[in-house]
């Protein structure tokens, strides 16, 4: 079966202040299946949130190309849906009208577009709060606002950058569960970026891996946890396990960013 | 599944030791206290103003009338009709500049914050204007106008256009990137962005520019007045301090300040109408 979203050699570079040429991201490639939720962590740099935008066609790679159902993609579209770390609900429309924001520009019918954006605000747990304005919301909320009005557009595939990055611990708890009850109703294709191990594991199906800059996969692994998953999983023998792994191998990407080990001395320990 | 439901996040209240807080930094105070601050300001001013006026402190007398003098004046001018005329005209000149320069701005501004080619096209020029003082345009425009109430409302619309082309554009231009970035990943087009999602999201901070810059219209009606006017309170205090009748100039000065009282209100009951979800809104 060819993979829901494959990408090819992508390459980023972007131009410092200076004038510089930095490489972000570094022949990346990677095949994605239907209905799979991948996790993707990285040390704060690595351009892991650059992939997302790519694959958004939000920005343009310097080479290679990233295609949806063997189709290139070339500029940003509603099958691409995408949950920001900001927050970034429209202020000006109640959660209903966020949440029918697609719809409404894909011209659905409004009794149709009422009843889609209700049965969502219901699926993230809002009901009752159809009429009220962002600035009305907790951090919480508003998030799931956001997941809801990426979901009631049908994505084929659904672009998560740390959406609950700027929650506090308990909140991002809650959230991780609700998303993963959400997945396991209705499957689609996830790609979850993170820096929280904990949340990348307990999501996912894969875990990829990525180096410090310039972003490269450094390795993959798959989750062995069965689903549903529920948050006691994450004291499991096999979750602590794989946390440890993953714990490993980021931690030195992560000191490779802040400068602590060079590259030549990263398998010399 | 947990569903949890969050309440909106609520205002705390609880008791607090009031004579420490009072002094600390962007703390709420109760309403009480604000309105006593209000009533002692205000009692302050009227009654430092009284005792200077009627205790003969400033010599000579006519500098400082009376608040007697003051609302006497006041009554007699509205009996006879006279602020009325001269305030009707000012406004008139004042709204008709203004809403001119608005109307032209707000496409100009919103172009120059979204696309960096409109930016550079314009705000070199832009720039330039706004440091020009319009007073020093007078001479020109009366040159180019005449001396009717046309050459006035330009002098409205010059020094107001420049500035809020550029308060128009800085407010678009902080909107934020992820936003846009939302809308394009919901499906819509560059065109559908500008128009239901950047255009909204400048509205709270339009509205502060407007309301900023219908203030500053006031200052440059005098200026304008000053030249050549039939009727105005520009015009009028300019007469008044002809005959030495300081108690008409204060009249006149009271009346711009109540105008730009009573515009200031205005505006924040629209805001708070039009807007209801402006997060610049205090709930």
């Amino acid at each position: 079966m060819p993979p829901k979203l494959r990408l090819q050699d992508i390459t980023m570079t972007f131009r410092t202040r200076r004038g510089a040429e930095v490489l972000a991201v570094d022949h990346l490639s990677l095949d994605v299946a239907d209905r799979e939720f991948i996790s993707i962590v990285g040390p704060s740099g690595c351009g892991k949130s650059t992939l997302l935008r790519v694959i958004a066609g939000l920005v343009q790679p310097a080479s290679g190309e990233v295609s949806l159902d063997g189709r290139r993609v070339t500029g940003p579209g509603a099958d691409r849906g995408m949950v920001f770390q900001s927050y970034t609900l429209f202020p000006w429309l109640t959660v209903q009208g966020n949440v029918e924001f697609g719809p409404r520009l894909k011209a659905m019918p409004a009794a149709e577009r009422v009843r889609l954006a209700s049965e969502y605000i219901e699926l993230v747990g809002l009901k009752g709060f159809e009429r009220s304005y962002p600035k009305e919301l907790s951090g919480g909320m508003m998030q799931r606002v956001a997941i809801a009005r990426a979901l009631a557009n049908d994505p084929e595939v659904l672009l998560m950058d740390e959406p609950f990055g700027a929650l506090d611990a308990q909140t991002r708890v809650i959230m991780q569960e609700l998303l993963v009850n959400l997945w396991q109703r209705t499957p689609k294709t996830i790609l979850f970026v993170t820096h929280d191990i904990d949340e990348a594991l307990f999501l996912g199906d894969r875990v990829y891996i990525m180096t410090a800059r310039p972003g490269r996969i450094k390795q993959v692994l798959d989750v062995h946890l069965p689903r549903p998953r529920a948050f006691d999983i994450t004291t499991d023998p096999i979750f602590v396990e794989q946390k440890r792994a993953v714990l490993n191998s980021i931690k030195e990407e992560s000191l490779k960013a802040i400068g602590l080990i060079g590259e030549g001395t990263q398998n010399g320990g | 599944m947990s569903i949890i439901k969050e309440m909106p996040v609520a205002k705390v209240v609880r008791r607090r030791r009031l004579s420490a807080d009072v002094l600390k930094p962007h703390e709420a105070i109760p309403r009480s206290y604000y309105t006593a601050t209000v009533i002692i300001s205000l009692v302050l001013l009227f009654g430092g103003w009284s005792i200077l006026s009627y205790g003969g402190f400033v010599k000579p007398s006519y500098f400082l009338p009376t608040p007697t003098q003051v609302i006497t004046a006041a009554s007699r001018m509205v009996q006879s009709g006279e602020l009325a005329l001269n305030a009707q005209a000012s406004i008139s000149v004042v709204v008709i500049g203004w809403v001119l320069a608005a109307a032209a701005a707000l496409p100009f501004g919103v172009l120059m914050g979204s696309f960096k080619l409109f930016e550079a096209f314009f705000e070199p020029i832009v720039d330039f204007m706004r440091y020009l003082p319009v007073s020093a345009m007078i001479p020109l425009l009366i040159l180019y106008i005449g001396l009717d109430i046309k050459e006035k409302i330009a002098v409205i619309f010059l020094g107001t256009f420049f500035q809020l082309v550029l308060l128009v554009a800085d407010v678009t231009s902080h909107v934020g990137k992820d936003l846009l970035d939302s809308a394009y990943t919901l499906g819509a087009s560059r065109f559908r962005v500008l128009t239901i999602v950047l255009v909204p999201a400048t509205l709270p901070g339009v509205m502060d520019a407007l309301r900023i810059t219908l203030g500053w219209a006031w200052t440059y009606l005098i200026v304008a007045e000053l030249v050549a006017a039939d009727n105005g309170l520009g015009i009028m205090i300019m007469e008044s301090q002809r005959g030495l009748r300081t108690d008409k100039i204060f009249v006149g000065l009271i009346t711009i300040g109540l105008l730009g009282f009573i515009s200031d209100f205005i505006f924040k009951f629209l805001h708070r109408r039009l807007l209801p979800w402006s997060p610049r809104l205090r709930s």
